[in-house]
């Protein structure tokens, strides 16, 4: 099957500065999970913004063979805006629509199923900011499928997410995967990066790309972490584990 | 009863001033919330008052009000961005507005106080909404549906914008683009009700109907019709009160409004307590 994303030597750059991320290649095929590692400021989000175009390549190639829509932290959204699920789902027709056009009937039915998709009908009402973490980063991700979205970018959806949500949310993850969809996984994570089909390793370029089992050793993981990574015993002596210290969040590019 | 209730409005002036007030509670209740919401008070505020020299030069060269207070708030929003600008890093940006705008609103106070100046001047600060001329309410009227057909236009841009800017841009909707739309219709609106209330008192019908709604209602559509009916209460009980205790319409209207806001405030509190205690019972 064709790659719905296929990089190339790619570097972006904000403006006329240096590249904020470069030497990037690496392929999404449908049905892929691909975790994206990277410190804060490591080119993660540069990343998804070059796929949404947002960004202009400023090297190599970037050959989208499907849409990106991106699933963006449910802490950059203001909790006390009066807004109900089903509002954020409709915000996914805003593209393609001129200004001064309204959602159509089509466009709430879409939307409605995107909220049933993900388990969410009977939370359509609800104020956003009432629901709790899971089903707001649900709802982020029914805007993104109204969108039709081939490709789905989500950015640490997993942060601050109780077991069961976290769990929830990875089989919904696989499901949509497992219809035909690409995901990118912005994480810190490194045990749940070790589940998905590949990851990329990023900081200000690319470090390594490839299945988890080959690909996050500690050498990669050192030049991608830099000095804030720990090796912890393993359960088994074969496997060792690691850590990233300290996994901390501010803002990044 | 119903005679004191009618009565008012007998006269044509009454008739006017109430689709004025009537008016201004629609513009103020609905673009109020977007200025509450994306918390643009201030901005509404520094327009309002940093158009004053213009609308006292359209009074002394006798030219309509509207046409100085359009010239007024575009020498504003000039200022206003250029002092946000000037000495960035050094002084923060309200403090710079905040000089910017005093020194348009002293402007005007000197052209105001000039022998030349004819009487009724303080109309200008403090509006008169029974002077109100059909001319005013046709002007008025156009502009306030311009106002309304963008907010309807541009509701779901608005709304992606204020829930999470960053976010808007992946939905393709530049949010620079949004804030000014906003702020052009919040200059048109100063535009539309200073007449009525006046330079000093035009931000009271634009902030305190929404921020009343605001703390009453989670949702958008119930958050833009109570502040209209707000805003619509304080307009028709300023009238009574400016017809039967004789005191300023516009100053009434003012104080009925920020007074909505003070026992929205107050329910709002006493709402939080009841479920406090009802949490703590339960």
């Amino acid at each position: 099957m064709s790659a719905l994303v296929a990089a190339s030597d790619l570097a972006v750059a904000y403006g006329g500065s240096p590249p904020a991320l470069a030497g990037v290649g690496f392929d999404l095929r449908p049905g892929e999970r691909i975790a994206v590692l990277g410190p804060n400021g490591g080119g993660k989000t540069t990343l998804f913004r070059a796929l949404l175009g947002e960004l202009r390549p400023a090297r190599g190639t970037l050959v989208l063979a499907g849409r990106c829509a991106s699933v963006p932290q449910t802490e950059r959204s203001r909790l006390d805006f009066p807004v109900s699920a089903l509002d954020v789902v409709l915000m996914g027709t805003i593209p393609g629509r001129a200004w001064w056009r309204r959602p159509s009937r089509a466009d709430r039915a879409a939307a409605r199923a995107a909220l049933a998709r993900v388990d969410l009908a009977d939370r359509a009402g609800r104020t956003y900011g009432e629901l709790s973490g899971g089903q707001r980063q649900r709802v982020l991700i029914a805007r993104a499928l109204v969108q039709d979205a081939d490709v789905l970018l989500l950015d640490e959806p997993f942060t601050g997410l109780d077991a069961t949500s976290a769990a929830r949310l990875e089989a919904l993850l696989a499901e949509l995967a497992s219809e035909g969809r690409g995901v990118l996984i912005a994480t810190h994570d490194l045990e749940q990066a070790r589940r998905w089909d590949r990851v990329l390793c990023v900081n200000g370029r690319q470090i390594a790309f490839g299945v988890p089992a080959a690909t996050l050793t500690h050498d990669v993981l050192a030049a991608t972490y830099g000095g804030a990574i720990v090796t912890l015993p393993g359960e088994d002596a074969g496997a060792p584990h690691h850590a990233i210290l300290p996994p901390h969040h501010h803002h990044h590019h | 009863m119903l005679h004191a209730l009618t009565e008012p409005f007998a006269q044509g002036l009454m008739q006017r001033a109430l689709l004025e007030v009537l008016l201004l509670a629609l513009v103020g209740g609905t673009l109020g919330c977007w200025i509450v919401l994306g918390e643009l008070s201030y901005g509404a505020e520094s327009l309002a008052h940093g158009m004053f020299p213009g609308l006292v030069v359209a009074a002394l060269a006798g030219l309509p009000l509207l046409l100085g207070g359009a010239a007024g708030i575009l020498v504003a929003a000039l200022a206003v961005a250029l002092a946000g600008q000037v000495g960035r890093g050094r002084i923060g940006r309200d403090d710079a507005v905040a000089v910017a705008v005093t020194t348009l609103f002293g402007l005007g106070a000197l052209l105001a106080l000039s022998p030349q100046t004819p009487v009724g001047i303080q109309s200008l600060l403090f509006g008169d909404v029974l002077g109100t001329s059909a001319a005013d309410l046709l002007a008025g009227g156009g502009l306030a549906a311009v106002v309304l057909l963008a907010l309807w236009g541009a509701h779901w841009r608005l709304l992606a914008v204020g829930f999470d800017r960053n976010g808007a841009r992946a939905l393709g909707v530049r949010s620079l683009a949004v804030d000014a739309l906003l702020l052009g219709l919040v200059a048109l609106a100063v535009l539309v009700a200073v007449q009525g209330l006046g330079n000093l008192l035009v931000v009271a019908v634009l902030v305190a109907p929404a921020a009343a709604a605001r703390l009453l209602t989670h949702r958008l559509a119930p958050m833009m019709a109570l502040a209209v009916l707000l805003g619509a209460l304080a307009g028709v009980g300023g009238l009574y009160l400016s017809y039967y205790a004789s005191v300023a319409a516009g100053a009434s209207i003012a104080g009925l409004l920020v007074a909505a806001y003070l026992l929205a405030r107050l329910g709002a509190a006493a709402s939080s307590i009841r479920k406090g205690r009802a949490a703590a019972a339960g």
